[in-house]
């Protein structure tokens, strides 16, 4: 597991993934438009305003689209195959690559409703993963 | 003022495509280099500018400049965006030589993409950009997998199963199974030998894919008054442009609105036709940059070939093949070809406009090439008559 690639906690990421560490899903949201945004920027891209803050997410969103990997692409995910980075689109709009852990890559459905279920890697680093909503 | 017609690729230089180019790729771009130079009737003293694709070819321009000793460089430039630069190399050459910043400009593409540095392994080793920290932890490494995200959602917007992904890969197989510089050459697949094929990131298959390429390709620009000094037959640039789209990510915009179409390739579009005063009708031959074939589908409804969601018919209907209205990927393109980053779909083109390609389609006047996808793109019109 541990040769898996993982985020470099730095800039942006160190935050995002801070957050995560502490049982939040965060992203950017405009304090001047309250667009939010991911993947994190310098400044917002619907109004041009650098003002911004970390603002928490219901955590809750929808199974948008995904890929099954059926052989390993990257060594460290030989044992995980088959699995499926899936594209969740939350419920404040933005969208991120993610994981499903409690349903297998045949049963995924676009439109599935899905929560955050963090996933801790290390001391250091959790990873925002989601599970099926009940 | 205006580019249309004022600029025309007046060399093509090609080395083989392999699976092992035994030298380097330096090497091979010197070859492609002097070829196109002496295709055009020019020698390495002519060249005042290059315009080269920004990634993945280890070639420090120093050591071109060394090479094929360029002591007159005025113009020297370099296109980022990976696949997406190849036509945009020939948007700058153009610009070059249109407004007097240079009369002869080296484009070329040299991959061991192969033998050396396959695109299509995990890009885990790449270093942690800002935008794969978000993606690379959950597994999402490679380029098929970036490209069966937006074509998962191509086929469940649009009610298609993957046979429609199987049809742009068999048309193009066909095609280079008669082009005897084809990696695939006699090597003609069918809807079912796609079907069976294995997957790789569903929904691509393995026959969903382009394939892996050692190889370089080289065109010369030059302005349309010089082309008429030179020996070789030219194709004119009716129109060279670049695109963009929302919210770009590097192949993984996924915060678009839609990702079951490609907004560089409409942006690119918007700009090209106008700006060759034509329309997708006028179109004789395409060269659709091919690297999954959820992207050819996608592009041709960009590029206004079909509406959207309605491109899986052009493959139904045989208005692709080389005796249809457009035909498509006439030398095999990524799929059957070869990968060479694009560049092989610009010397086609060169070809066809010449009268010279192997699966020539007669009476070819106009040429669209597109270039890479998922990422900030380009396009070419070519002409065989300026007007």
């Amino acid at each position: 597991m541990s040769d898996k690639p993982l985020p470099e906690l730095a800039g942006y990421a160190k935050e995002f993934y801070a957050w995560c560490r502490r049982g939040d899903l965060r992203f950017q949201r405009c304090s001047d438009c309250d667009a939010w945004r991911h993947v994190p920027r310098e400044m917002c891209a619907k109004c041009g305003s650098a003002e911004w803050k970390w603002v928490k997410s219901s955590g809750k969103g929808t199974v948008f689209t995904w890929t099954v990997a059926e052989r390993a692409m990257h060594p460290a995910f030989a044992d995980a195959v088959p699995y499926a980075p899936v594209v969740v689109e939350m419920d404040e709009g933005v969208r991120l690559v993610t994981e499903i852990v409690d349903c297998a890559p045949s049963e995924l459905e676009i439109g599935m409703r899905v929560e955050v279920a963090f996933a801790k890697v290390s001391d250091e680093l959790t990873l925002p993963k989601f599970r099926r909503m009940p | 003022m205006t580019i249309r017609n004022k600029a025309a690729i007046v060399g093509i230089g090609q080395t083989e495509f392999s699976k092992d180019s035994g030298r380097s790729t330096l090497h091979m771009a010197l070859e492609s280099i002097l070829e196109a130079l002496a295709d055009a009737g020019l020698e390495p003293k002519d060249v005042d500018g290059v315009v080269k694709m920004g990634a993945n070819d280890d070639i420090f321009e120093i050591d071109l400049l060394r090479s094929l000793n360029l002591p007159n460089l005025r113009f020297f430039n370099e296109v980022p965006h990976g696949g997406g630069a190849a036509c945009g190399t020939i948007a700058g050459a153009t610009a070059a030589v249109v407004s007097g910043m240079a009369d002869v400009v080296i484009t070329f593409r040299s991959l061991n993409e192969r033998s050396e540095r396959r695109f299509g392994e995990s890009s885990a080793g790449g270093g942690m950009t800002h935008w794969r920290q978000y993606t690379l932890p959950h597994g999402l490494v490679t380029p098929a997998q970036w490209v069966a995200i937006y074509g998962q959602r191509y086929l469940y917007e649009y009610g298609y199963d993957t046979t429609e992904l199987g049809h742009v890969s068999v048309l193009t197989r066909k095609h280079a199974a008669t082009n005897p510089h084809a990696m695939m050459y006699e090597r003609p697949i069918t809807l079912k030998d796609h079907q069976n094929s294995r997957w790789i990131a569903e929904p691509l298959r393995l026959l969903d894919c382009c394939l892996d390429t050692d190889g370089a390709c080289a065109a010369i620009v030059v302005s349309a008054e010089k082309a008429k000094q030179l020996k070789a037959t030219p194709a004119y640039i009716a129109a060279a442009a670049q695109g963009t789209g929302s919210r770009a990510e590097m192949m993984t915009s996924y915060q678009r609105e839609s990702l079951a179409r490609l907004e560089e390739s409409e942006s690119t579009a918007a700009v090209i036709y106008p700006l060759a005063q034509l329309e997708p009708k006028d179109i004789d031959v395409a060269e659709i940059y091919d690297p999954f074939t959820p992207m050819v589908l996608m592009q041709l409804e960009a590029y206004g070939f079909a509406e959207r969601g309605k491109s899986p018919e052009l493959f139904h209907n045989g208005k692709l093949e080389l005796d249809g209205e457009l035909p498509f990927n006439t030398h095999g393109g990524h799929l059957g070809e070869g990968y060479l980053h694009g560049f092989g779909h610009i010397v086609e083109g060169v070809r066809q406009i010449r009268g010279t390609a192997v699966n020539q389609i007669a009476n070819a006047k106009t040429c669209l090439v597109t270039s890479g996808v998922g990422v900030p793109t380009s396009a070419i019109i070519l002409s065989k008559e300026p007007y």
